[in-house]
């Protein structure tokens, strides 16, 4: 059944992939000019997208902190699963905000010379040192594997492992402690600098006075807790179809765990949306109202109560509630909690729609939607089929990029792979 | 309508030209651009906007100086207002504090550049001005989905004083944030603003208000006097009299 699944997830990976080129052939030859966004809704689908995956990536990552920092024993040895989800993820983000920008090949002046008062410029900072953090923490999190890899196998897969370890060949008790304190250290660092890039990437969002939906002190931690909530629920996913142990007890065990932390998550990300979607209908202020109403009772409502409420909070709390908290253990669907957090993973997406696009509907001055005509200068965004591909094949390029890395790196031993 | 807020001296074009020359004779930091539109003058003819687009070659979806019009009152009491919105060219930008590649800053003059060089099209200014005085150049020309797109397209503009040609749907200004300069390339040769020459209502009014003899520092003391969501910190140098 999991193997089919892996099957399946590989065949949407690669069809994904091949139609999403035609997006990127697009993106190239067309510039920006295949696109909906413009000028008055100067951010548009590839903006949400970055978000999801930035979101995915530091939700994933804070989790592998539980292991490497806190030393949670039952999530010990999804680790290095846990980092490699943050590492894709991360990769998918950031070719997704690159790919957004009017001038892609000048991304290096946020680094070179930044302007310290942008958040963006910050971004670009924290970013790095992730990318950085994370590329040590997997390496020292496999490096043992890597050489044991490379010494007993042959051919291609063993030939990357070698190349991977760097030289390195000392996998004695005192160096693995070492890989050990080293990944104490690592982890510590980056759970300030997850919560700083993601709280990071709310600020970026909340600083923005002109935009009241925006302009809020809860923006920051809604993106933290987003990011829980989705990173954790993708990771649960992985988890059942490609984690260890699955043929073991404990694995039902370490699914309802997981189960319960991304269903209190879910719940806790809901009643701050409750707060912010009550707190702005309330006070009626039309620049938080308009968009608070766009997203409720506008054209795209269902997008907020079907695919958000429904099947990202309703359908999975009660799945969640079931199998990981009512039902005593030996009785609990593995399989269900990974369709739960699954749900969760994908319809993260909505949420992420409507922080990005509906603050952007209101006119900043009245009636100057009708006061010069031209392309994107309109207050209402449908991303185009354009940006649909390119989002696609950035999905599928991060899964592919998953999904090779799994069966070429030992991010899952060897002997905690075997499948039913 | 005369200027009902300054004693009337000599014709207004000419008053604020002979402003711009002794303005220009300073250096740039002891000079302070500013430009104060007159709503009760404004007939909407939208001819500062179109003034604007042939002056710096606008692309379509590109504006500096939209109009915008609304009805107020009931029939028969019916009115229109107008309202032009350049760029406010504020002293307290939101669009570069948040610019992440050093892009855009705020001239000892008063006006905000912006490096089309240098900006790599993020579109963060854009959303974080609160006046939409910014917008992005996707890179279309008006002869799109046409036969054949003429030269006169190509054109460059001559924005900051220098010449942005428009034959590389690749290169800058395509893919950059835009917006009004007050007419920089015109202003530093002494001439007047394309919205200012074009105003048939003379509503427009442009020069240097640390001159305390030029006509905007007198429309300055005016009571009428407001600037635009002033709520934001913005402190606009764009000015209204209402």
């Amino acid at each position: 059944m999991k193997k089919q699944i892996a099957s399946l997830i590989w065949l949407i990976a690669i069809i994904g992939f091949v139609i999403g080129c035609y997006g990127i052939y697009q993106r190239f030859a067309f510039g920006h000019r295949l696109t909906d966004y413009g000028s008055y809704i100067p951010w548009g689908l590839w903006v949400a997208t970055y978000i999801y995956f930035i979101g995915l990536s530091a939700g994933s990552f804070l989790l592998s902190t539980l292991v490497y920092v806190v030393k949670i024993e039952k999530l010990e040895k999804i680790g290095k699963l846990s980092l490699f989800t943050a590492f894709g993820c991360l990769i998918a983000a950031l070719i997704s905000i690159w790919l957004d920008l009017g001038h892609e090949f000048r991304v290096y002046r946020v680094i070179l010379h930044p302007n310290f008062k942008s958040m963006m410029s910050w971004m670009g900072i924290l970013y790095s040192s992730y990318f950085v953090v994370i590329l040590f923490e997997l390496w020292f999190a496999m490096r043992v594997d890597l050489i044991k890899t490379a010494s007993i196998g042959t051919g291609l897969i063993a030939a990357v492992c070698r190349f991977l370890a760097l030289g390195s060949s000392d996998t004695s008790d005192k160096s693995r402690a070492r890989d050990s304190r080293v990944l104490k250290v690592l982890g510590s660092i980056g759970v300030p600098l997850a919560i700083a890039f993601h709280g990071g990437v709310g600020m970026l969002f909340a600083v923005v006075g002109a935009r009241t939906y925006w302009h809020s002190g809860l923006t920051p931690i809604v993106f933290l807790v987003g990011a829980l909530a989705s990173g954790g629920a993708l990771l649960t996913a992985i988890v059942y179809v490609w984690g260890p142990d699955r043929n073991r007890p404990q694995f039902e065990d370490m699914m309802r765990f997981l189960g319960k932390i991304v269903l209190s998550l879910v719940l806790l990300d809901l009643l701050f949306e409750i707060s912010e979607y009550f707190v702005g209908m309330y006070a009626g202020i039309p620049d938080e109202a308009i968009p608070i109403k766009a997203v409720l009772f506008g054209h795209y409502w269902y997008v907020f109560w079907v695919v958000h409420v429904l099947f990202g909070v309703i359908v999975p709390v009660w799945i969640f509630t079931r199998n990981a908290v009512s039902r005593p253990v030996g009785k609990t669907s593995p399989g269900a909690i990974a369709f739960a957090a699954l749900l969760v993973a994908v319809t993260f997406m909505a949420l992420r729609l409507n922080i990005v696009i509906p603050a952007q509907i209101n006119p900043e001055i009245e009636g100057l939607q009708y006061a010069f005509m031209g392309p994107g200068l309109n207050y209402t965004y449908l991303p185009t089929v354009s940006e649909w591909l390119v989002t696609i094949w950035i999905a599928s390029f991060g899964l592919l990029l998953f999904l090779i890395g799994y069966n070429v790196l030992p991010i899952v031993n060897k002997d905690d792979k075997e499948v039913a | 309508m005369a200027i009902i807020d300054i004693e009337p001296q000599e014709e207004i074009r000419q008053r604020m030209m002979n402003d711009l020359k002794r303005a220009l004779k300073k250096p740039m930091n002891k000079r302070h651009w500013v430009m104060v539109i007159d709503l009760g003058k404004c007939v909407g003819c939208h001819a500062c906007t179109t003034a604007c687009v042939a002056e710096n070659h606008l692309p379509p979806g590109i504006v500096y100086r939209p109009v915008m019009e609304k009805e107020i009152g009931r029939y028969p009491n019916v009115r229109k207002t107008f309202l032009p919105r350049p760029c406010m060219q504020c002293d307290n930008p939101p669009c570069i504090k948040v610019c992440p590649a050093s892009a855009t800053w705020k001239r000892p003059d008063g006006i905000v550049e912006i490096d089309y060089d240098k900006c790599i099209g993020c579109r963060y200014c854009i959303n974080a001005c609160p006046y939409s005085a910014r917008t992005f150049d996707k890179g279309f020309y008006y002869c799109d989905d046409t036969p054949f797109v003429p030269d006169y397209e190509k054109l460059p503009s001559f924005e900051y004083g220098k010449e942005w040609p428009r034959k590389n749907r690749d290169d800058s200004p395509v893919g950059n944030a835009r917006k009004c300069t007050f007419c920089l390339h015109r202003v530093e040769k002494g001439i007047l603003p394309a919205c200012v020459t074009t105003c048939l209502g003379d509503a427009t009014y442009f020069g240097d208000s640390n001159d305390p003899d030029s006509l905007v520092s007198a429309l300055l003391g005016s009571p009428r006097l407001m600037r635009l969501k002033e709520e934001f910190g913005t402190h606009p140098s764009t000015f209204y009299l209402v």
